[in-house]
């Protein structure tokens, strides 16, 4: 409501120059991290800071190597993919089971789905940890796939299942008409008019598994299983004192930039997820 | 942003489609498509239930019990409760998480509202690069931005002090995580920069759902900008400002990544959270019964918190 092409000139400059301002701020920890990361990390380091790189090196990133962080990098991987697979996987049979199908304890389920809502993961930790525990998923990356999983899962099948509701009826019952079973009507011709809404799931199924942090804290405690996240909380703390901050950073951007680049590249599921959530709402 | 999208109600109109469809049909047709349907939720359910339906309870169960370092369990009743309820820590922890989520919920809603004003209905780059800018941060995740601020704010090698220095806003370098003052500005600052495009979003696709004629007719009557900030936009946007008011406190309340990162619940304990107090319990204390007990408080705490706010989404229906 505050822009229309119409609006007078001087008010177009301070407009642009608060956008120019905002986005600055925004982008500032960003760019400063990218930029201070090809410093030495004897530089990185320095006390007092430079503000610019004295020498452009990658040695920051070279070392990544040392502290395995490639490796919890590839956990945090085989975790993302994982969740993203299972997770769209199963909200887009749900969704479309709750979205189509009237079967006894139908209203249950999805009221149970439901309370899944008002009830954090946060708060069922020890008994979380205790179940996994004895089925034998603690530092099991299957473990956090399957914990991920059901984190997204009452996002996923809310969100397929408004999707699947809104394709219109006579697509369907034509497929069913033609003889194509459930399954077949459902992969041609029920899921390809759905995309958009599996994307949205996917894209969030990614940004949860890869960035959690909690969770992995607690199911993992053998290094060698450690996600990415969790591995530069035990650089941070492990090594206190001789902290190598050039590696910490470099690091973080890492775990950073797979994020910022599913977003730019997709950002049009994302957004579009989150508005029809709020209008819904 | 755990719990973004709200449940769609269960639609009478859906219902009626499904109870025609099941008449069409015969009935063993019908009772087909049932049996059919229960197997495409089973999977997803399935999981659902056995990692949270079935944690739930044991939660509540484990609640009752004092288990040992070994693993046994005994049965003590209600004393896990009772010893929290006297537990200074928690009532700390509940001061603090409180305090906590009522600022960041006040300067989230401000700051994302204006930057929500500033983004929607503008056409033009400036306005959309703008709002893409602002929600990079959101994808990053909470330790990850915690390790930058972690860096930028270090006493020895991080910038801020030496641009402060340089500029002579300070004699002495700042030691952030020192005291309780600057720890908490820094983690609101930090929750800022990495969540109001969240709320910006959310807030802006509630005000592109508004009808732009509403705008056009109230500029013909000659009302300005702030006349109809006031009139239309607010009192429409009402369920949406709703919406990003329950999902800012719930995850404000279940806070916990960049406490452990950045203060460590320091100086002196003064920056634990419920969540962090859980973990400790469990994790650090191995104390599972008592963490237990502070769960399911943590549990009828949001439980609370959400019939509040779904009282207030439902006035605002009725209106």
């Amino acid at each position: 409501m505050s822009a229309r092409s119409s609006r007078p000139a001087p008010r177009r400059v301070v407009y642009l120059l608060a956008a120019v301002v905002i986005g600055g701020l925004f982008l500032l920890p960003i760019l400063w991290l990218l930029i201070s990361s090809v410093k030495t990390t004897a530089e990185f380091a320095a006390v007092p800071p430079t503000y610019w790189p004295q020498t452009i090196s990658l040695e920051n990133f070279q070392r990544l190597a040392d502290a395995g962080i490639w490796h919890h990098a590839l956990n945090s991987t085989l975790v993302a993919l994982g969740t993203v697979v299972l997770a769209t996987l199963l909200s887009t049979l749900a969704g479309y089971g709750f979205a189509r199908f009237r079967f006894r304890g139908s209203s249950i389920l999805f009221l149970v789905l439901l309370s899944t809502l008002m009830i954090p993961f946060q708060s069922i930790i020890p008994s979380l940890y205790a179940i996994l525990d004895s089925a034998g998923l603690i530092n099991s990356i299957g473990g956090l796939i399957l914990v991920y999983t059901s984190f997204v899962l009452p996002f996923g099948v809310f969100t397929l299942r408004a999707a699947f509701a809104s394709i219109p009826d006579g697509l369907e019952e034509a497929a069913i008409m033609d003889g194509a079973s459930p399954w077949r009507t459902f992969t041609s011709v029920m899921v390809p008019m759905a995309v958009p809404g599996v994307a949205t799931v996917a894209i969030y199924a990614f940004f949860n598994a890869w960035n959690e942090f909690l969770a992995a804290l607690i199911f993992t405690t053998r290094q060698d299983a450690f996600t990415l996240p969790v591995a530069l909380a035990n650089l941070q703390s492990g090594a206190f004192g001789t902290l190598n901050w050039g590696v910490l950073e470099a690091g973080a951007i890492v775990s950073a930039v797979p994020c910022i680049v599913v977003f730019l590249i997709l950002q049009r599921y994302y957004v579009a997820g989150l508005s029809a959530g709020a209008v819904k709402g | 942003m755990t719990a973004t999208i709200p449940p769609p109600a269960v639609g009478g109109a859906h219902v009626a489609t499904n109870a025609a469809r099941g008449h069409r049909g015969s009935g063993r047709l019908a009772a087909r498509r049932s049996r059919v349907g229960l197997l495409f939720v089973l999977p997803a359910m399935t999981l659902v239930v056995v990692l949270f339906v079935i944690p739930t309870i044991y939660t509540i169960a484990l609640s009752f019990f004092e288990s040992s370092l070994l693993g046994d369990l005994t049965f003590i009743g209600l004393a896990n409760f009772e010893r929290a309820l006297a537990d200074p820590a928690l009532v700390q922890a509940l001061l603090f998480t409180t305090l906590y989520t009522v600022v960041v919920t006040a300067v989230l809603f401000v700051i994302g509202m204006a930057l929500a004003l500033m983004v929607s209905g503008a056409i033009g780059r400036a306005a959309a690069a703008l709002r893409t800018i602002v929600v990079v941060p959101v994808v990053i995740g909470f330790a990850t931005a915690s390790y930058i601020a972690l860096w930028l704010l270090d006493g020895r090698i991080g910038i801020v002090n030496r641009a402060l220095d340089d500029t002579g806003l300070v004699d002495a370098p700042i030691s952030w995580f020192g005291s309780f003052g600057t720890a908490f500005a820094v983690v609101i600052v930090l929750v800022v920069w990495k969540t109001v495009g969240l709320t910006m979003l959310l807030l802006m696709s509630g005000m592109n759902a508004i009808p732009g004629d509403l705008y056009e007719a109230a500029q013909l009557d000659g009302a300005g900008w702030w006349r109809r900030l006031f009139s239309i936009t607010l009192p429409l946007l009402r369920p949406t400002i709703a919406l990003v008011l329950i999902l800012t406190v719930i995850s404000s309340y279940l806070a916990f990544d960049q406490f452990f990162i950045l203060t460590q619940g320091g100086p002196d304990r003064s920056t634990v959270t419920f969540v962090y107090l859980i973990y400790r319990a469990g994790f650090i204390d191995f104390d599972l019964g008592y963490s237990a007990a502070l769960s399911v408080i943590l549990m009828g705490i949001l439980l609370l918190l959400t019939a509040v706010q779904f009282r207030v989404l439902r006035q605002d229906g009725d209106r």
